[in-house]
């Protein structure tokens, strides 16, 4: 809290890292090659995993369904690739863990033709059409969360939705799949908006985008259909402005309240890529099969942004694109909240926004850390105005019922701007996600002991 | 095909890369030309007497960390700071054995005991000075004038004072301008406070080399600007205010801001961050109250200086200031914690 107040049309607090973009922002959206095997994992979104709807050997055309929702808050998977399912079995994620997937080996001289499905007419479809073919084309948060988007859309009884904010921020370092996708795929996004005022029954749509993308801010109005209430609104570039509650707050002025969601203040918040999927697919009736990706980082020979089949393995994307010797450290996502890889035969999953590589020149190993000095940088970094510098003492010693009552731990969303700013090199954010993991783990042992208890009684009872 | 084994970690994996050691460097660094000043200015006196306030701290915080069988914390440059700021906080023939003490006594009790580096609650090299004050007051108000023409030829009898017993003085003492005043209503021009042509303690004297180094450190954003603003700010306005009321009393603000340690405490004392509020709204309320108790000291207290109580009051009142003024956090009606 300043006196003076430099924050308008922004919220309050966050960091300014190095953007990183310049590198790949101008470099247009290319194909990627097919992979000789595409891999694809079943939970690759939050929720049920999908439910394999094919068996091995079996030959699936591209855009056919391989998998359907496995409940609600689900989405149905579809083939990347035309090809035939050579295994179904376990395949590696990025957690380390191991999971029910399926092998699609390609066809390599297939036209690679997608199939065309039952579409959905924007003019004529109720709300719930429109949701159930959002569900149906296997779309989710294209940002990096993969929460289904159907599941997001859907506007809880008595609540109304002001605003739709289609987030164009993109606020990670490197990446610049959003800036590309808003350059060329206007016409997409367009229709994507169509769709999702129908949805939630938003009276306009903003679509935010910080200052250092004023060209496809520009390109963007410059193509604004006369018959939709769309407003483009630059931002002042700031990390973390992608995140939901930031851009809200950004847009409306409004502070979203703890542990709710932004339809609290009336506003749904969507990715622009994820958009722009759903004006593209829902037309046609398809399922995602591809997703842009910036691929950069000092390590990487050739940067840019590449339209890469889901499923597609890390290890043919780095081969194809060439890394460098030093190759040290890789990232899924940004440098900010993207997770690093252990192991290069993972795919590429429906959230995947960037593919990082820093070489050893970047990476700093054996990091030395000093004790907390109080310089008040990461109260100062924290979006939420939270107290990382109390927190990380208290985590240290495990106190992590104490930052849950009284330091609003859960509503971290683990940005990362804490240990950015740290000059003691102290791993704030890493000790949050530590706790938050720990306390969950608990509330769901408490849980499953009174649930047991209960159990226990009724037998007794009966017995 | 790639092979290779990848090196993992948690997010976020860029930092800002401004780390702990480098700030403290960063200060030594800007404190350098204001020792430099002050042996220009006092001659072999001073240097002799920051050395070994600086070596005192060192090795006693070399000496704790092997005594708790710790790796040595030494390189992390604060030892430094500590005994740098001491030995700028005497005067310029001050007995060197009292400035080994104060060396020690700022890093043992100042910081060691309650923790080390970033447990602190007062200002270590403030503790070694206000220890010394109570330890050895006509020692630590024994000035020196400025700029004598021997100052490079020869060493005051009274820097070499054997240890435990008083020290001899055989050059005339020099009033620091606030003494003047205080008890002889004299004013010094404002030209000769600002180029630091003027007795005081060793590294109080030259206001612009303090101001820019603070500036350094203040762009390098390794020092709250926040801090030295409030203070010199509430100091100027109060002073500003009791000049207006009557000013044959009174001193002007001008002088109030650059004669004794004001600037040197204002710049590098109370900006000590370990010691300091953590919110913006509290440094400036921490700085307010250190210009104004300054300010209060100097006018109406028994000594002619107040700079350094008045940070060292403010230390205590800071982990206040942090329980009173706090972020509300977002999303809530609730105001951020602080344990």
């Amino acid at each position: 809290m300043s006196i003076f107040n430099f924050h308008k049309n922004s919220f309050k607090h966050g960091i300014h890292p190095p953007e990183s973009k310049d590198e790949t922002k101008g470099l247009p959206i290319r194909q990627f090659p097919f992979a000789p095997v595409i891999i694809l994992p079943m939970a690759q979104h939050i929720g049920a995993p999908s439910q394999i709807v094919v068996r091995e050997g079996q030959e699936v055309h591209r855009g056919q369904l391989l998998a359907k929702a496995g409940g609600y808050v689900s989405v149905p998977m579809h083939a990347p690739v035309s090809g035939v399912v050579r295994k179904i079995g376990n395949v590696p994620t990025i957690s380390g863990q191991m999971t029910t997937g399926i092998y699609l080996e390609a066809f390599p001289f297939s036209t690679q033709e997608v199939l065309e499905g039952t579409p959905v007419d924007p003019d004529t479809a109720t709300p719930e059409e429109i949701l159930q073919g959002i569900q149906d084309a296997g779309i989710v948060g294209l940002g990096g969360a993969a929460f289904p988007t159907h599941v997001k859309l859907k506007v809880p009884e008595g609540k109304t939705c002001e605003t739709l904010i289609i987030n164009g921020v993109e606020c990670e370092p490197y990446l610049t799949t959003d800036h590309r996708v808003m350059l060329e795929q206007e016409a997409d996004i367009f229709m994507g908006i169509k769709y999702l005022l129908k949805v939630t029954g938003a009276k306009e749509a903003v679509i935010g985008i910080e200052a250092n993308k004023k060209d496809a801010a520009e390109h963007l109005r410059k193509h604004l259909p006369p018959d939709l209430p769309i407003s483009v609104k630059v931002l002042p570039v700031k990390y973390p402005q992608g995140a939901e509650k930031m851009l809200v707050t950004a847009i409306l002025g409004k502070e979203v309240p703890s542990k709710k969601l932004p339809i609290e203040v009336g506003a749904v918040v969507v990715n622009v890529a994820t958009t722009a999927e759903i004006g593209r697919l829902l037309p046609h009736g398809r399922g995602i099969q591809e997703r842009v990706i910036t691929i950069s980082g000092p390590g990487v020979k050739k940067k840019g942004n590449y339209l890469i089949p889901v499923g597609t393995p890390l290890r043919f994307v780095l081969e194809h694109i060439g890394v460098d010797e030093a190759i040290t450290e890789v990232y899924m996502g940004g440098p900010m909240m993207g997770v690093a890889v252990s192991n290069l035969d993972i795919p590429i999953v429906k959230g995947t926004s960037g593919i990082l590589v820093f070489t050893r020149k970047e990476v700093e190993l054996n990091v030395k850390t000093y004790p907390c000095i109080k310089c008040g940088a990461c109260v100062d970094a924290c979006p939420l105005m939270l107290n990382p510098s109390q927190m990380g003492i208290l985590a240290k010693s495990e106190a992590y019922d104490e930052m849950v009552t009284d330091f609003n731990l859960m509503d971290c969303f683990e940005c990362g701007s804490c240990t950015y700013v740290c000059p003691s090199h102290i791993p704030l954010v890493q000790y949050f996600r530590l706790a938050k993991r720990q306390v969950r783990k608990r509330e769901a042992a408490e849980k499953e002991a009174a649930a047991k208890q209960e159990a226990d009684k009724k037998e007794k009872l009966n017995a | 095909m790639l092979k290779k084994t990848l090196h993992i970690s948690s997010s976020p994996h860029i930092t800002k890369g401004r780390s702990t050691d480098q700030i403290m460097k960063n200060v030594v660094w800007a404190l350098l030309p204001v020792a430099g000043f002050s042996v220009w200015s006092f001659g072999w006196n001073a240097l002799l007497v920051i050395a070994t306030a600086t070596l005192a701290s060192v090795l006693t915080e070399h000496v704790l960390c092997r005594l708790s069988k710790k790796e040595t914390t030494v390189n992390d440059y604060s030892a430094v700071i500590t005994g740098l700021l001491l030995g700028l906080t005497l005067p310029p023939t001050f007995p060197l054995w009292m400035a080994f003490i104060g060396g020690v006594v700022g890093i043992a009790l100042g910081k060691y005991i309650f923790g080390g580096l970033g447990y602190n609650v007062f200002n270590p090299a403030l503790v070694a000075r206000a220890f010394l004050q109570a330890a050895f007051p006509v020692a630590i108000t024994t000035w020196h004038p400025a700029l004598l023409d021997d100052r490079f030829t020869t060493i005051a009898s009274s820097v070499f004072t054997w240890p435990f017993m008083a020290p001899q003085y055989d050059v005339i003492s020099g009033a620091t301008p606030l003494a003047a005043f205080k008890f002889d209503g004299v004013v010094t021009p404002t030209m000769e406070l600002a180029f630091g042509q003027i007795s005081g303690s060793t590294g109080e004297t030259c206001a612009v080399i303090i101001i820019l180094g603070g500036l350094y450190l203040i762009a390098r954003g390794m020092m709250s600007w926040r801090i030295p603003a409030a203070v010199l700010l509430s100091a100027f306005l109060l002073s500003g205010a009791l000049y207006m009321i009557n000013s044959e009393v009174y001193p002007s603000p001008v002088f109030m801001l650059f004669s004794g340690g004001l600037m040197l405490g204002a710049v590098y004392m109370a900006t000590d961050m370990v010691s300091s509020p953590i919110t913006p709204a509290g440094l400036w309320v921490y700085g307010a109250i250190i210009g104004i108790l300054t300010i209060v000291i100097r006018v109406w207290g028994g000594l002619s200086e107040g700079v350094m109580y008045a940070i060292l009051l403010a230390n205590a009142i800071s982990p206040h200031i942090d329980r009173v003024i706090k972020n509300r956090v977002y999303g809530t009606n609730r105001k951020m914690k602080v344990a």
